[in-house]
């Protein structure tokens, strides 16, 4: 058994060599020469994480020579634009859907389709595979992604007596209790913006759906329609019950968290990389806890937010068989179990055949991805809008949710600039 | 081994290219390095922001002609015109530090026991990184544990949050930026204060003139050197106000709080941004607008010269 998948392996390799001239599996054999890597994970916890994969990589390959460059996230951002064309690494980390689409349409990324169409990573990465397409081309692969959803006080629930709820009267009835208790229902610091994009994406996919969500973020329907504006009548729903809480656009999402450690405020609609800053600020497991965004149109398929963190290769890098070699390693099911648990990135693995970590809330993501999210998976708004609209609509979003009376005035100037922009 | 030496036999009758003009080449000589770094980096940059807003560019593809679109697209956005507004009024109110400035070093122009530890603590802002004022006063104004509402509340004033208010948020910033501005010009008015004759002073005063008219008629018109400066300090200062922005709102709450340099790097550079030619386009009016301060400073700075 053993010696046959070596020896598939190994043919597989040998067409791969008489193919396109690639060096095979990076299990198969050493690599040499140089790679070069560029990462934008500059925090302490995704670093480690990420310098130890790549230890790991240049342990299988001693002959290789790694270099790796990490750049601050924010700064990254910026400067990607500059090393693309000037002085590209072998490998780069970046973010799926529509934040690829300026790089490829200039052709400063790698079309890797070859890769997908691996049977390894074919079968295993199938369910991000949309997210990296353009063009029918794929131009780069996953490495993590987080769930989105409602974290929320567990202890402060059981004290009013409430449950999760599941459609959006439940939800409603819900927020009026916490508000009567002297609470509010959700933090939200929109000082930066995205946010409130997360606000609407839920609203939006749950109001009208992933594939209504979706024209939108392509263009093809005005902001004034109607089904728009059926979204923002919900949302002004709890702005107008107070549900939010006061002076968030002073905040950034960061400085909204004491307001639920402190308890006076009870959720908060946010990505997974949150609970380990509520866990750092004393939350036990008794206080938190998540439920999925509930429905809202009744019949309509629920939809998720996962944000995906990819690796691409530049389409001037040097090393491209090393760097397909890595992308391979860095999408292998072992090393996805491993980067992925709660002890480095503590998010979820993008291969199938990885194994997520025992930790309440990514099982709980993993299932609402899995099984509980027929409609789509949506990156983020600012990642499935083209940059400019996201920049404008963030904007008039947190307008909103201040000065809700300023909706028309809003959403006419949001179609003026999609006119533009598509 | 002996090298005949033939003796010059035809001495150069006249002197060398650069002996005959060495009083007129020397000086560009010694400029020319300054004149290439300063036309290389300010110059002809210039001139390429004039030409980069004729253009639809993203910083990666190909740059389109677009003639004077990005000009007729400015006229229409509402965001430019918050900005514009900004941009006055940081102008006008920005000009307070030279009055509070002046009030300042009048107020410690005086010799008491430990005067010298007074003056460095006002100027002490002026010391301190703009980010750090920035992040002190965001704090002050922070509607959940800021000193403002606390001392507010004292006076029984309800709670403001000054950041969140598009209407008051570029004046709580300008507020911030008097702060290190103001120590700035009271330092400019000491050492001027130090130059007063103190002859005119006595001479003044046996006229009979004191407080202030002695300030308005004696002081004052000996302070005009200082005075100057601070107001090209200050007008500059405003123009180009950008990291307090930065700092404490970001632009926000949704755009009333920039100034067109601040909304120009937003077009451009920053995370969603990269529409170069937007960008160099609302460059090119803060240029303008600057040009005209520029041009009447240095035409007062000719004028003085040539006077003397």
């Amino acid at each position: 058994m053993h010696s046959m998948l070596k020896a598939s392996i190994a043919a597989l390799a040998t067409t791969a060599v008489l193919a396109g001239g690639a060096l095979a599996d990076g299990h198969g054999e050493k690599l040499s020469g140089d790679l070069k890597i560029f990462l934008d994970t500059s925090n302490p916890a995704p670093r480690a994480t990420m310098e130890d994969m790549i230890a790991r990589f240049a342990e299988m390959h001693p002959d290789l020579n790694i270099e790796t460059t990490v750049i601050d996230r924010e700064a990254y951002k910026t400067q990607i634009r500059n090393f693309l064309t000037a002085n590209a690494p072998d490998v780069a980390t970046w973010y799926a859907a529509n934040r690829m689409t300026p790089y490829v349409s200039a052709g400063l990324f790698e079309d890797v389709s070859d890769l997908w169409a691996e049977e390894d990573i074919a079968t295993n990465l199938a369910s991000t595979k949309g997210a990296m397409t353009i063009d029918d081309k794929q131009w780069g692969v996953p490495y993590t992604y987080y769930q989105w959803g409602i974290y929320y006080r567990e202890d402060i629930f059981n004290e009013l007596g409430l449950e999760e709820p599941t459609t959006w009267e439940q939800e409603k009835a819900n927020c009026q209790v916490i508000l009567d208790s002297g609470r509010k229902c959700y933090t939200i610091g929109s000082k930066f913006l995205w946010t409130a994009g997360g606000w609407f994406d839920y609203l939006n996919m749950r109001t009208n759906g992933f594939d209504f969500h979706m024209e939108l973020a392509r263009g093809e329907v005005p902001w004034t329609d109607d089904r728009v504006r059926a979204t923002f009548a919900n949302w002004r729903e709890l702005i107008d019950m107070g549900a939010f809480i006061d002076n968030h656009q002073s905040y950034s999402w960061q400085e909204a968290l004491p307001f639920m450690v402190r308890g006076e405020a009870t959720a908060y609609l946010m990505g997974n990389f949150s609970v380990a800053q509520f866990r750092e600020a004393g939350l036990t497991e008794d206080q938190l806890d998540f439920y999925q965004f509930p429905a809202i149109t009744e019949g309509l398929e629920l939809a998720e937010n996962a944000p995906t963190d990819t690796f691409h290769i530049p389409a001037n890098a040097e090393n491209k068989d090393n760097a397909r070699a890595f992308l391979r390693f860095v999408v292998s099911a072992d090393n996805q179990t491993l980067i992925n648990n709660g002890e480095n990135l503590g998010q979820l693995p993008v291969n199938a055949s990885s194994s997520v970590d025992n930790d309440e809330f990514l099982n709980q993501g993993f299932e609402m991805l899995s099984s509980n999210s027929p409609g789509g998976v949506a990156q983020f708004f600012d990642r499935d809008f083209p940059a400019e609209m996201a920049a404008e609509a963030m904007q008039g979003l947190q307008e909103f949710m201040v000065f809700p009376d300023n909706l028309d005035d809003i959403l006419n100037r949001l179609e003026s600039v999609r006119q533009r922009v598509y | 081994m002996t090298v005949a030496t033939v003796p010059d036999m035809n001495p150069p009758r006249r002197k060398s290219f650069y002996k005959r003009n060495e009083i007129a080449l020397t000086p560009w000589l010694f400029l020319t390095p300054g004149i290439l770094f300063f036309a290389v980096y300010v110059i002809i940059p210039i001139f390429q922001s004039f030409n980069l807003s004729l253009y639809a560019w993203d910083g990666l593809g190909e740059a389109r002609y677009v003639g004077m679109a990005n000009y007729q697209e400015l006229m229409t956005d509402r965001a430019f015109e918050v900005s514009l507004w900004n941009n006055v009024k940081w102008l006008a109110f920005y000009l307070l530090a030279i009055p509070a400035g002046l009030f300042i070093a009048l107020f410690l122009n005086q010799t008491v026991v430990g005067i010298r530890l007074y003056k460095s603590l006002f100027f002490f802002p002026f010391v301190i990184s703009q980010v750090v004022v920035g992040l002190v006063f965001a704090w002050f104004y922070n509607p959940s544990f800021g000193l403002l509402n606390t001392a507010l509340g004292w006076i029984g004033l309800g709670p403001i949050n000054v950041l969140g208010d598009p209407t008051m948020v570029t004046y709580g910033i300008i507020a911030a930026g008097l702060w290190p501005q103001t120590a700035y010009c009271m330092i400019l008015y000491l050492t001027g204060l130090n130059a007063v004759d103190p002859e005119q002073i006595e001479a003044g005063r046996l006229d009979g003139a004191k407080g202030f008219r002695m300030l308005w008629h004696i002081i004052l018109p000996q302070l005009k050197p200082a005075t100057f400066i601070c107001f090209v300090v200050t007008i500059i200062g405003a123009l180009r106000s950008f990291d307090l922005i930065s700092i404490m709102t970001n632009g926000g709450p949704f755009g009333s709080s920039r100034v067109l340099s601040f909304y120009m790097f937003e077009k451009a550079l920053s995370e969603y941004g990269f529409r170069m030619g937007y960008g160099a386009a609302i460059a090119v009016v803060l240029f303008l607008i600057m040009l005209v301060f520029i041009a009447y400073f240095l035409w007062s700075m000719f004028r003085e010269e040539r006077g003397h």
